[in-house]
């Protein structure tokens, strides 16, 4: 049984709808993230779930209460902001206190509870700053705190880290999810940046113009893509044209060479026609792993250093390759120029409806 | 050293003159009441007037309660206006702005026909309701400052963001408006108010017509039957205005948490630094 859901939620702005029969269910507990460009409905998403827009159509439930046409002050939502959003009047501890307050919840009680959040934040030092005085990192945290403290039923993040930098970035996020699952609190998290949604959540969906492309696990959405935006807009993928040889036995011509794929492969194959085969850089290797490994001649283009990873430009045939290798200092890399050879294992590759 | 470059400077230099030179051509005046020496006598018998204090008292009451009406209908209002009607914004501000158009006199005329003696709501044939009318007339005065001052202070915070946010907490539209609205903007409604402060305390028209004790016409009277009293009233006016504008700054740039005024500076700070040898 979901904790909140959405059944067909639609949401219009005049004659544009910019979400479309949204469908959800999130467990209680669960860590769900919206992921997608720009403009395609996750703020929407989020609101309505707040109560900050009405759903055009659709039902909003939370714990089995209807709450569609609920006032945002009456659904019990913690909601963190892009903005941060805190009172600039108020200090940390009022800021925190300011939820249990309107509650209506007495002075000693709102006492222990706000120092109890700032504690979980590590900010309880910082109790008399006021907001302007204070980091982006640190206000976002007192911003988590004032959301949580409450104890709302649903907790909702709409990019709380894009106006971070990147190491206070990371590190937030991981303090995010651990607050989160120590306090088991369902949570909806909006990025438009993939690594966040992957590395944070139990489920992400992808969304692309108002609908939910895809719901999956992390490895899911990264492994086995539905549609071709999702391959597309998570990581990075090498497209190559191949025509079906053999839709029966999955059989595929790739520049003259014969490959089979695993049933599981993605789009449904016809006889003759011509599908998108897509492998992500981690795909290839330098040498064959398996006797079935299909080999690509090329020429190193580029060699790019990224730490632990050196992604390469190599050219196959007509093509740019996008590949990712270890870097093992101790194992000689292909150098620029020089002609090298890839090796796919078939199992690997996705086929795209073209 | 930064140079200054002439011509800017000269513009300058004779504004200034222009400014303080009848300034203080008045306040010399004032200063020699007693003939032959210059003293604070014109000063001394104005501060000894009854009417004075009482008018001055009278004046300062009504524009502290028409300053306290104005925030209290300026506020919600300017809120409102930019959360949900942002399109009828020009407006709203349009309309705040007409007191500066239309000539008080229209105004007050018009109050006099609509509450006068034989209306449905005769305020004018008691002592409060004309008092009323008066604070009204000023609010009225006042919202061409106040709107504008609350409008820009709404301006520097996402007051959208800012009633989200609260509104997920709990909080109702009346709550917000009270705690987090209003505090926010107090800097900018204080900005307002001593405007408002500064232009009705010395406000004639509506109160000479509703024949008020006030401040202004108190003046004026003065003004028609004594010679130094009058230059000495016009320098404290004076003071008054700028001391009004002095408190706006202050007002205007405090940041919350911050003291009231800055903390004065230990005076060894400034205490000259030997010089090393
Ligand atoms: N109040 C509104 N009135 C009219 N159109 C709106 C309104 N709010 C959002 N939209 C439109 O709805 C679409 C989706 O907006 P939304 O903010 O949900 O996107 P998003 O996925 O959150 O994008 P981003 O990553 O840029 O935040 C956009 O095309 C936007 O212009
Ligand atoms: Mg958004």
């Amino acid at each position: 049984m979901s904790f909140l859901t959405l059944e067909s939620v639609s949401k219009s702005f005049g004659a544009n709808t910019v979400v479309k029969e949204f469908d959800l269910g999130v467990r209680k507990g669960e860590f769900i993230s919206f992921l997608g460009p720009s403009g395609c409905g996750k703020t929407t998403v989020l609101r309505m779930v707040a109560g900050f827009e009405t759903p055009t159509s659709g039902a909003i439930t939370i714990d089995g209460e209807d709450v569609t046409m609920l006032p945002a002050n009456k659904r019990r939502i913690g909601m963190v902001f892009q903005a941060y959003a805190l009172f600039p009047n108020m200090n940390v501890y009022d800021n925190v206190a300011f939820g249990l307050k309107i509650n209506g919840m007495d002075n000693a009680a709102v006492d222990r509870r706000v120092r109890d959040m700032l504690d979980m934040i590590a900010l309880g030092h910082l109790a008399d700053r006021y907001p302007y005085q204070m980091s982006g990192g640190q206000q976002q945290r007192v911003a988590l705190a004032r959301a949580l403290a409450p104890q709302p039923r649903v907790l909702l993040l709409d990019e709380p880290l894009s106006a971070l930098d990147a190491k206070i970035r990371l590190s937030l996020r991981e303090d995010i999810r651990k607050i989160q699952r120590e306090l088991g609190i369902t949570t909806v998290f909006v990025t438009h940046d993939q690594e966040e949604a992957l590395s944070i959540s139990d489920r992400v969906i992808v969304m692309n113009k108002g609908r939910a492309d895809q719901m999956g696990t992390p490895s899911e959405i990264y492994n086995r893509p539905k549609t071709r935006f999702v391959a597309e807009f998570v990581g990075t993928l090498n497209m190559f044209d191949a025509r079906v040889a053999d839709a029966g036995a999955n059989r595929l011509n790739l520049a003259g060479r014969d490959i089979a794929l695993p049933s599981s492969s993605g789009a449904a194959l016809r006889n003759g026609e011509t599908v998108k085969l897509a492998l992500r850089p981690e795909a290839f290797y330098l040498d064959a792993q398996r006797p079935d490994d299909v080999p690509l001649e090329g020429r190193v283009q580029h060699m790019g250093f990224h730490g632990s990873i050196i992604r390469a430009k190599v050219t196959v045939g007509e093509q740019t390759v996008t590949i990712d290798m270890f870097n093992q200092a101790n194992v000689a890399m292909p150098s620029v120029g020089e002609p090298i050879k890839l090796y796919f294992s078939p199992a690997d590759a996705l086929v795209l409806a073209a | 050293m930064k140079r200054y470059p002439a011509f800017p400077t000269l513009i300058v230099i004779a504004a200034s003159l222009y400014f303080l030179v009848p300034l203080y051509a008045t306040f010399d005046f004032s200063l020699r009441m007693e003939r032959g020496v210059l003293s604070f006598a014109a000063y001394r018998d104005v501060f000894q007037s009854d009417t004075f204090i009482s008018t001055l008292t009278f004046s300062a009451v009504a524009s502290l309660v028409a300053i306290l009406l104005g925030a209290l209908i300026i506020v919600p209002t300017a809120y409102w206006v930019r959360l949900k009607l942002p399109r009828v914004r020009p407006l709203v501000e349009f309309l705040t702005l007409l007191p500066l158009i239309i000539p008080p006199v229209v105004l007050v005329f018009g109050y006099m026909r609509i509450y006068g003696n034989n209306s449905f709501l005769p305020l004018t044939t008691t002592d409060p309701g004309t008092n009323l009318l008066l604070v009204i007339g000023y609010t009225v005065l006042s919202l061409p400052y106040m709107f504008r001052a609350v409008d820009n202070g709404m301006a520097a915070i996402d007051i959208a963001t800012l009633t989200e946010a609260a509104e997920s907490l709990g909080a109702s539209r009346f709550a917000i408006i009270r705690r987090v609205i209003f505090p926010n903007v107090r800097s900018a409604i204080m900005a307002g108010a001593f405007l408002t402060f500064s232009i009705s305390l010395g406000e004639f028209v509506m109160a000479s017509l509703l024949n008020r004790p006030a401040f202004g016409p108190y003046l004026v009277q003065m003004g028609q039957d004594y010679a130094y009293q009058p230059a000495a009233l016009a320098i404290m006016a004076f003071v008054v205005t700028w001391a009004s504008m002095a408190l706006m700054q202050v007002f205007a740039t405090r940041k919350p948490g911050q003291r009231f005024l800055p903390r004065m500076p230990r005076l060894s700070t400034f205490a000259p630094r030997r010089v090393q040898s």
